[in-house]
Order: structure tokens, then sequence, then C-alpha cells
């Protein structure tokens, strides 16, 4: 009797799994793009946020960009400093969406969505991916509205459409790796009160420890190695050689493929943290 | 792998301690596959842990939980394909429509695409949301949002169904329609439904089986009829409660229970 219970459950049970997914690499895209598809349903739906974060990079193009231009104190290399800040500016209006993107997994914890994605067979890590991967969208729009901006002030960037993709992918390379971090704190925080405030301290020193608005050089060496240690300063590396109408060597100086090595290494870390934290946000 | 275990539940020698609280206290409870089972018992009393252990989300401090004979611990993947779960919060997103809050839990159970529209296609027909799926849900009514929760969670056919305090702040009518659908799961499916709830009269509509919890301990557990019958020839469900849960006792975590009902019931207005 028991042993004829034994081979009536797991088969009968085996059998509906198979019917119900066949798992594996493929299934693990499918559910990774479910999230991001209605990250980005919501996004088309009320797209008044994107207009209201324009203002902020508007605000440093056009008032701390042509101060700064004024002064010639910031040596980019003889490249014009509104170009040498178009890069940097779009890598920070990237950077503040997608450090804001965990708040939705706390609305979503509020509300109790997140508990029925993490009852269902989706691995942590597709949930973390998608999310980080709407976020990546939705930075991207944001950053094809900087580069608009640089248009309509005349900066004078190189528009290759091979260079132009290798920035789309630096974008979003740059941002899943701020979305997948902001994921982690809010699993770690879980209140939105907390969370602004972790995201509101982490935001500055993030910017301001980077290349985006000076070059590395003009760093003491203490900030040097800090800005260094800092993703930001990859991405906006990267954007500096692919958008800007001169070598590369003399505006960027780590490289093209160390930035997006770098940025893809952290970008697997933090996702693989951030699915390690996920299952906390529901308890 | 699983164990011979014929139960769709299997709950044995059960701890869940938060800090210095203990949510649930050696729990040992079995359901048969194709039951209704109500878990009742007062705010705080530990169903909703009870719930979270068994869907994955929460780990036991000690003791086991089953799930078709897969532990929610060694096997979870297993456990998650096999179970459907509706979170007492409101769970749908207000911000998507009827028919992408299917099509998104369509897709993270990776069912294929002819499936997937046929599933969604039904589900909406069952639940009568056939006219309200491509308006966004932060428009439907409260019982509305239930039942398309209750399709979400039923989309790639459940053997066991987790509804935690399904009808918490609806009105009659909306209850009578969730109520109504949960009939219709359990007669159709064939699948095992897990609920909780305050409401006795819930119990007595829709449960085969019921279990009092009173401070994360099973107090008593059998029929509804049969409980009663124990207590007295005329005893009312709500004399068996009464009798087995503690009247005055201080509860552990009945704040954040009720704080999270009102929110549900607020949102429902």
């Amino acid at each position: 009797m028991r042993h004829r219970e034994r081979d009536m459950w797991p088969t009968a049970s085996a059998e509906s799994i198979r019917r119900v997914t066949g798992g594996g690499a493929g299934a693990f895209v499918r559910q990774a793009l479910a999230i991001a598809e209605m990250e980005l349903r919501k996004l088309r739906r009320d797209p008044t946020e994107l207009a209201t974060r324009a203002v902020q990079p508007v605000l440093w193009l056009v008032i701390f960009g042509e101060v700064m231009a004024r002064t010639r104190m910031i040596d980019t290399g003889g490249t014009p400093y509104l170009a040498f800040l178009v890069p940097g500016v779009l890598a920070q209006s990237v950077l503040f969406i997608a450090i804001f993107n965990g708040i939705s997994v706390i609305w979503e914890r509020d509300l109790g969505i997140i508990h029925k994605f993490l009852a269902s067979p989706a691995p942590r890590t597709a949930l973390v991916l998608g999310k980080a991967l709407g976020g990546g969208v939705r930075a991207l729009v944001q950053a094809i509205v900087v580069l608009l901006l640089a248009v309509l002030l005349g900066v004078h960037l190189r528009w290759s459409p091979l260079d132009l993709c290798g920035a789309v992918g630096l974008v979003l390379l740059g941002a899943m790796v701020f979305s997948s971090f902001s994921l982690s704190v809010a699993c770690i925080v879980k209140t939105r009160e907390r969370f602004m405030g972790v995201g509101q301290v982490l935001t500055m020193p993030l910017f301001f420890a980077s290349n985006a608005i000076y070059p590395t050089s003009l760093m003491p060496g203490w900030l040097r190695v800090v800005s260094h240690l800092n993703p930001l300063t990859y991405q906006i590396d990267g954007l500096r050689a692919l958008l800007l109408p001169v070598p590369a060597a003399a505006v960027a100086h780590i490289g093209l493929w160390s930035d997006y090595g770098v940025l893809a290494i952290t970008l697997l870390a933090l996702v693989a943290i951030a699915a390690k934290l996920y299952p906390n946000i529901a308890r | 792998m699983p164990t011979r275990d014929s139960s769709a539940i299997a709950v044995d020698q059960l701890v869940r301690r938060f800090g210095s609280v203990t949510a649930v206290n050696h729990l040992t409870l079995s359901i048969d596959r194709g039951q209704v089972c109500g878990l009742l018992g007062r705010n705080g009393a530990g169903k909703t842990t009870v719930v979270k252990i068994l869907t994955t989300l929460l780990p036991p401090t000690s003791g086991s939980a089953r799930v078709c004979g897969y532990d929610v611990l060694r096997s979870p993947t297993e456990v998650r394909r096999l179970i459907g779960y509706v979170p007492q919060a409101l769970s749908a997103d207000a911000e998507l429509t009827g028919y992408e809050n299917l099509l998104v839990m369509a897709k993270l159970y990776d069912l294929p695409a002819a499936v997937r529209a046929r599933r969604i296609e039904e589900a909406l027909a069952l639940m009568g949301l056939e006219h309200a799926a491509q308006r966004l849900v932060h428009t439907y009514s409260g019982g509305m949002i239930r039942s398309l929760e209750i399709a979400q969670s039923t989309l790639h056919r459940p053997t066991v169904l987790f509804l935690d305090e399904p009808t918490v702040g609806l009105d009659p009518l909306a209850r009578q329609t969730v109520w109504r659908h949960i009939a219709q799961l359990k007669a159709s499916q064939s699948c095992t439904i897990l609920l909780t709830t305050h409401y006795m009269d819930e119990a007595e509509h829709l449960c085969d089986e019921v279990a009092i919890l009173d401070q994360g301990r099973l107090v008593a557990g059998g029929s509804p009829d049969a409980l009663k019958h124990a207590l007295g020839p005329n005893a009312t469900l709500d004399e068996v409660f009464a009798h087995f849960t503690q009247g005055e006792a201080e509860v552990a975590g009945a704040y954040d229970e009720t704080s999270r009902t009102r929110h549900v019931a607020d949102r429902l207005g």
C-alpha cells in the first residue's frame, strides 16, 4: 500500500510539473522578460515621471555646464567642457532613476504582489534581472532625452550608429547595476521612508566620487581610488569614448572593453546578491 | 524526493519564532487531497505564518512542512510549481489591466503561448471579467479584484491552492461571488484548498474540515458538524470557536494583522 502510494504521487506531480513548465534557460529568460514587460507597460501608460526627471539634466547642462565652460578651469584634454559634461550628466540621470528603482519592490511588498511572485516557480534571479531590465529601459528613455537636450544646446557629438549602440549597451548595463543595487537596499530596509533616506544619501557621493563633472586626474589620490571603485566612473568613461568626437584616449583613460567588463561583472555580482536578499522582502 | 505521503498538506511539529514571539507552536496538521480546509483563529493566532511557510515564503524554525510530499525547505521549486497562492493583501497590480495581471502570472509559470491564451480566456469567463479585461485594475470593485486574484493563482492548475483571508473587507454581495468561485474551483479542478478566515459562516459554507489555531497551537480540528456536535446539540461554530480560543489574552502579532486587514479593507473602499 505504502509502496503504491509512492509510485502514484511523484509520478502524477512530476507529470503536472512538466506540463506547467519546461524550466531551463529559455524559461528563465521568458520569466525575466515578463517582469520587465510589465514595468514597461506601466511606464508607457504614465510617462509623467520621465518628464519631471528631465528637469535636473537641463539644470546641469544649461546652468552648471555653461558657467563652468566659461571658467575654463577644468582640464578636459581640449574637449569643450559642455561636450565633456554630456556623458556625465547622461550617466547621472540614469543613476538617479536606477537608484530609486528598488522602491517599486517595497510597493509590491505592501500590496502583496511580490509574495505571489515569490511563491511562483520563477527563479529569484529571473525576478531580480527582470526588475533591473525594467529599470534599464526606463533609464534608456531618459538617456535619449539627455542626448536630445545636447543636440538642442548645439553640443558636437559623434553620431556613429555603431557607437550609439555601444552607448545604449553601457546605459543599460549601468542602469541595471544600480537597479539591482537598489533592489538589494530595498530588501534590507523594507520601508519606503528608510529607502528614500538611503537613496538620497547614496546618490550625491556616487555622483561626486566619479568622473561625471571633472576628470579623475584632477582628484586627490584618495578620491581617485574611491572613484575607481565606483561603477559610474566606468560607465561615463565608456560613454565618453563612444560619444565624443575626439580620439577616445583624450577623454577616456580606462578603455572601453574594461568599462564593459567591470560593469558586467559588477552586474552579475549585484544580481546574485539581490536574488539572495529578495525573499527577505516577503518575510 | 517526495516522501510517501498521500496528503496534500502535511505539517509536523512545525515551529516558527519571530525573536521572542512564537507564532507557530509545534503544529501538526494533515489535509487530504481534494478537501477544502479552513484555518481559523484570532488575529495573531499564526494562520498567515502557516500559509507563508507552506508557500515557501518563510522558512520554519523547526519541524517540517510538506506539500504533496515535497518538503518546503528541500524542494521549494517543486512546491512552487504545485501551488497557487492568493495573499491577504490585495495582490493584483492596480496599474495594470486585468488581462495584464493574468498575463504576467501565466508567463512566470511559463505556460506555452497557446495554452496561455486559452487559459486566460477561460479564467476571465469563469470569473465573469471578460468585459473588464482591458480595464486598469484600480477601476475594479473589491469582489472583481479578488476574483481576478483567484484567476491569477489558478492559471497553471495548481494541485493545492492557498487563500489567505479571501473575503476580508468585502461587501456581502462580493463575498457571495468569491464563495461561488471557490466552490466552482473545488468542483471543477479537484484541487485542495487551504483558506484562512475569521468568518465562521464562511468556514461553515466552504470547508470540509476546519482547524482552529490559538497562539500558534492547534486547539481543535475536524468537520464543522463534528465540532459543533461535540460541544452540544445546538452549538454553533461561533460557540465552538469561542470555546477553544482564549477570550482576553493579549495576542502577539495582533496589531500587525489588524492593521493589515484594515489596510486591505481601506483599499477595497
